[in-house]
């Protein structure tokens, strides 16, 4: 069976996020791109399940910059193939464009798993597993913590908020959103992703589509007031003690 | 039909052993009397189940692979306390210890905060995860301005590698403007790399990651070969001892000083600044990369002595017996892991050394060490009055600047 | 004509949870400005009681066994007809693991505009404008809901819960389930999250400890400011590492995510690690004798003196507060 990981690029908040002349996209010139860092964490679930015997992973992500040190690593990790989507794109894309893109490359593949990670921060038309799945017409599942093959089947563990957990049963093939591999993703030593980087073979793929026009279009993009530092309280012990208490009193907790 | 003779496959335990021992000086592994002096000498060699004898002896054996299930190898600090108590002279550190944590690396066996620390130095070229284009943030107002070697175009005396604590972390930060004025009061004619430098890998390299510390030193190599400089300068011992003992090895080959060295061999011009009078009794803790692994142990104590008013107190354990701050080898990256195991820190034994000997001040020489012995002194009954401080900073104290 | 948002209710286990109240709220303050409806979509089995404070002005209640507990499925085909039938001009949803299940698909399969991460919602002549707070909260981006019809999945931020919250129930209307084929994901059972101690993601206000508490010993004084304040107290990883609290009491990227009220953090120098699970707290209050510590970078109020000196002080200035009260 095949294991298809999707992967995508996001802005490395690392770095200071700067905004384009017109105010309404990032600055491409200064941005840094990063593995989504969910999908990481697809990447290792999907392995988790080869180890187990499920079937061989495929590793499939959009061209950017950074994008084949990406996929070299997931060879080294243990993916049997990686391929790289070119053609006439852009380092970021709205997910509904990526899904469109990714699906018949996918479809093509026989995909009895697909995984992506729960989200992205800037998802801004929702996370790419649910849009993946439709337009692949399988059914999709997120906030993955644990899946375990059966027969046919795929056995899930879905988080809620609070703490509370649902098990659930997925007919194959399926599409996941996953939130945490069973355990964190492997470190990979330097020199083996230097070693597939000489052996492993990238297949391209055309995107089979030109630039899809955006539904949402984004007016203004802007960084939110940062908090300055606090509100330094002065005097000996006796002085902030009353002071925090004032404050405790204003916020409604005596 | 010819038949082809019947051939084994070498072991995992023989092809370590015979990698061992084509390592500089590594044949002697051969001569181990298996004395036990290195597991005796070992900070933490008492809960390892494996220390460096029990190691070797496991290789006799051919029993290495039990070794390999352990993780307790992460323990080893790379402080040098066993090689250089070995009678028979083999380089457990630097072979070892070194290589069986590269095979436990390559075999995924790596504990998630070292692994982190190390996705950091691929990522960014620093363990931290911090943006690289920050590296010179910590000089900004400085005046005169430090020099970024990118926007000077001419060749300077002096290339200062400030490296990844000294840069980033903002306790040590304060370490390295001292030591920017320092050089700026002498004429220093100095300049550092900024976003062009990286990592000097070393304690990477000796956390298990070969491919890693090679991929840091051809960065740096390209960035040196960029500009023109009489020598190195480094304030972080790891830095020094990478650029000094292991980038030649890979042929980046660069005269290069740790900055005790440097400011001691300058002491002429520096005495006459050193107006004010510390009055305090001041301890000194040799870092392992300085004292054992390079035997400088004389200029970070001249400084010392030659601020007014200064007591320099030795601690129990001081310059080739000194006791390793817990942070090497990888160790930096391993609190949780080392706490997990241990129960102990090292740092708080440090600090605990330097409050028996009724010491004010803990002078340090590594870029690792504030920090650490920071929170040891919160940590240590008693401690509260010691003051950690970098010899950088006591100089400059002493300036009055 | 008036315009109808539709808002998924969201439940778990017989409570509606949080965020569908927000939304409920977030809906009324369009309506206010556009003459509109807000209609509450409550899906479940045997569990109309549920619609009972919900602040809209028409519940749609539908009632099916495969309703009782969510599956992204039978969520799909029940509010897709529902959309497509009614054509509301937004239909919100909670950016969580359910709503996402719901809006996510239904995006794709009826070609809509879908908006994620949306903070708060706003109507600028006549138009329904956006912010949605991306990149980890560094940056808002705004922009307009196209007509006839979006899908919008909302965090939590802007909107208070009571605002949702209605005394007097809106008109319920038991509405009529469409045919639900079997679907590829079936519920098994809920995994109940381990309990004994309490739930530091619950409480309002925290009480957290890090390196500057020194000893053990020293937590008998937090004890009391805890006590005295009606708190809860929480720890740093140092702390947990030296046994001296147990690791459900563990704030930071290894333990727990927590959102009190106020989060006073005593002897706390704000590593990261630490630091990203406490920024959904409302107000930080820190006390650490490091000034540089980068704890205040995130708190409102400091202070810069030894916890071991104030912990003290306060407790007795909180007591005589109270009394007082």
């Amino acid at each position: 069976m095949n294991l298809i990981v999707a992967i995508k690029l996001v802005p490395d908040l690392v770095e200071e996020l700067k905004i384009n002349e017109e105010g309404n996209f990032l600055d491409l010139e200064s941005l840094r791109l990063r593995v989504n860092e969910f999908d990481e964490h697809a990447l290792e679930q999907a392995i988790l399940l080869k180890e187990r015997g499920a079937g061989r992973v495929i590793v499939i992500a959009l061209d950017g910059e950074g994008v084949e040190d990406a996929l070299f690593t997931a060879a080294a990790k243990g993916a049997d193939q990686i391929i790289k989507l070119t053609g006439n794109t852009m380092p970021l894309v709205s997910n509904h464009t990526l899904a469109r893109w990714l699906a018949p490359v996918i479809k093509s593949l026989q995909p009895g798993l697909v995984l992506t990670g729960v989200q992205a921060h800037n998802d801004l038309d929702g996370p790419l597993g649910p849009l993946l799945a439709e337009y692949l017409n399988l059914p999709y599942v997120g906030y993955v913590a644990k899946a375990t093959m059966k027969d046919g089947e795929v056995e899930i563990r879905k988080e809620y908020p609070g703490g509370l957990a649902a098990e659930m049963e997925i007919d194959l093939p399926a599409v996941l959103g996953i939130q945490a591999a069973e355990q964190p993703p492997r470190y990979i030593a330097f020199s083996r992703i230097r070693q597939a980087m000489k052996t492993v073979q990238l297949e391209e793929r055309q995107i089979p589509d030109p630039f899809i026009e955006e539904p949402i279009a984004i007016a203004r993009l802007f960084q939110p007031e940062i908090g300055e530092r606090a509100e330094i309280i002065s005097g000996d012990v006796d002085e902030i003690a009353a002071r925090l208490v004032d404050i405790f009193t204003d916020l409604d907790l005596l | 039909m010819a038949v082809n003779p019947v051939t084994q496959r070498p072991t995992f335990n023989e092809i370590f052993y015979t990698s061992l021992q084509k390592l500089p000086d590594g044949e002697r592994v051969r001569a181990c009397l298996q004395c036990g002096t290195c597991s005796g000498v070992c900070p933490f060699g008492y809960l390892m189940d494996y220390p460096p004898s029990k190691m070797i002896a496991a290789l006799r054996a051919g029993m290495f692979d039990r070794v390999m299930k352990t993780d307790k190898v992460w323990m080893c600090v790379s402080c040098y306390a066993c090689t250089n108590s070995c009678p028979a002279q083999i380089p457990l550190t630097a072979g070892l210890m070194t290589r069986t944590k590269e095979e436990l690396l390559l075999a995924g066996n790596v504990p998630v905060e070292l692994q982190d620390a190390l996705e950091n130095t691929q990522r960014y070229g620093n363990p931290m995860g911090e943006s690289p284009r920050k590296r010179a943030a910590w000089a900004r107002g400085i005046e005169p301005s430090v020099k970024i070697m990118s926007q000077i175009n001419r060749p300077i005396d002096v290339l200062w590698f400030v490296g990844d604590y000294a840069s980033f972390h903002p306790r040590v930060q304060l370490s390295s403007r001292a030591l920017a004025r320092i050089f700026n009061l002498l004429g220093v004619d100095f300049g550092i790399l900024g976003h062009e430098e990286n990592s000097d890998g070393d304690s990477q390299r000796l956390a298990g990651e070969r491919g890693l510390f090679e991929l840091l030193v051809d960065k740096n190599s390209k960035a040196f070969q960029k500009y023109q400089f009489n020598q190195i300068v480094t304030a972080d011992p790891h830095a020094f001892n990478a650029l000094k003992n292991e980038y030649p090895k890979l042929g980046v080959n660069y005269p290069v000083q740790h900055y005790t060295q440097y400011l001691s061999a300058k002491l002429d011009l520096l005495r006459p600044l050193l107006r004010h009078e510390i009055k305090a009794r001041i301890t000194y803790h040799d870092p392992c990369y300085l004292g054992r692994a390079n035997g400088i142990y004389q200029p970070p104590r001249q400084l010392l002595q030659a601020i007014p008013g200064v007591e320099l107190v030795e601690m129990p354990h001081s310059a080739v017996n000194s006791l390793c701050c817990g942070g090497g080898g990888g160790g930096m990256w391993l609190e949780g892991y080392q706490w997990e195991q241990a129960h102990a820190r090292l740092s708080e034994w440090r600090v605990r050394e330097a409050v028996a000997i009724g010491a004010d001040i803990l002078a340090v020489a590594c870029t690792y060490e504030i920090p650490r012995f920071e929170d040891a002194v919160k940590m240590v009954q008693k401690a509260s009055r010691l003051v950690i401080r970098d010899i950088s900073e006591l100089l400059l104290e002493s300036i009055g600047e | 004509m008036k315009q109808e948002i539709f808002v998924l209710i969201e439940h778990l286990q017989g409570r509606v949870t949080d965020i569908s109240y927000l939304m409920l709220a977030a809906a009324r303050g369009i309506t206010e400005k556009l003459d509109g409806n807000v209609v509450a979509l409550l899906l479940g089995h045997n569990q109309r009681a549920l619609a009972n404070d919900l602040a809209a002005d028409r519940i749609l209640y539908f009632d099916h066994p495969d309703l009782a507990h969510f599956t992204p499925g039978a969520y799909q085909r029940v509010i897709g007809s529902l959309i497509e039938e009614n054509k509301p001009r937004l239909a919100l949803f909670g950016d969580t693991s359910i709503g996402v299940e719901v809006a996510g698909p239904l995006s794709a399969r009826l070609n809509l505009p879908l908006v994620s991460y949306c903070k708060s919602l706003r109507v600028e002549n006549n138009e329904i404008k956006f912010t949605s707070q991306i990149c980890g909260g560094k940056l808002m981006a705004e922009g307009e809901l196209p007509s006839p019809t979006a899908l919008v999945t909302m965090i939590p931020g802007a909107y208070k819960a009571e605002q949702g919250r209605s005394v007097t129930p809106g008109v319920v209307v038991q509405a009529s389930v469409p045919q639900l084929d079997k679907h590829p994901v079936r519920f098994l059972q809920y995994i109940e999250p381990e309990t004994g101690d309490v739930d530091i993601t619950k409480e309002a206000l925290l009480i957290s400890v890090g390196r500057g508490i020194q000893s053990k010993d020293n937590l008998e004084i937090i004890q009391e400011l805890a006590d005295a304040l009606g708190g809860v107290v929480c720890a740093s990883r140092p702390v947990v590492d030296q046994g001296w609290l147990p690791a459900t009491r563990l704030v930071g990227k290894s333990g727990k995510r927590v959102k009190p009220k106020v989060y006073l953090a005593l002897g706390i120098s704000g590593a990261t690690e630490h630091v990203e699970a406490i920024t959904d707290s409302e107000v930080i209050i820190a006390v650490n004798t490091d000034p540089l510590a980068p704890i205040f970078n995130l708190a409102k109020y400091g202070a810069t003196v030894d916890l071991l000196d104030l912990v003290p002080a306060l407790t007795e200035a909180v007591k005589q507060a109270t009394v007082k009260a």
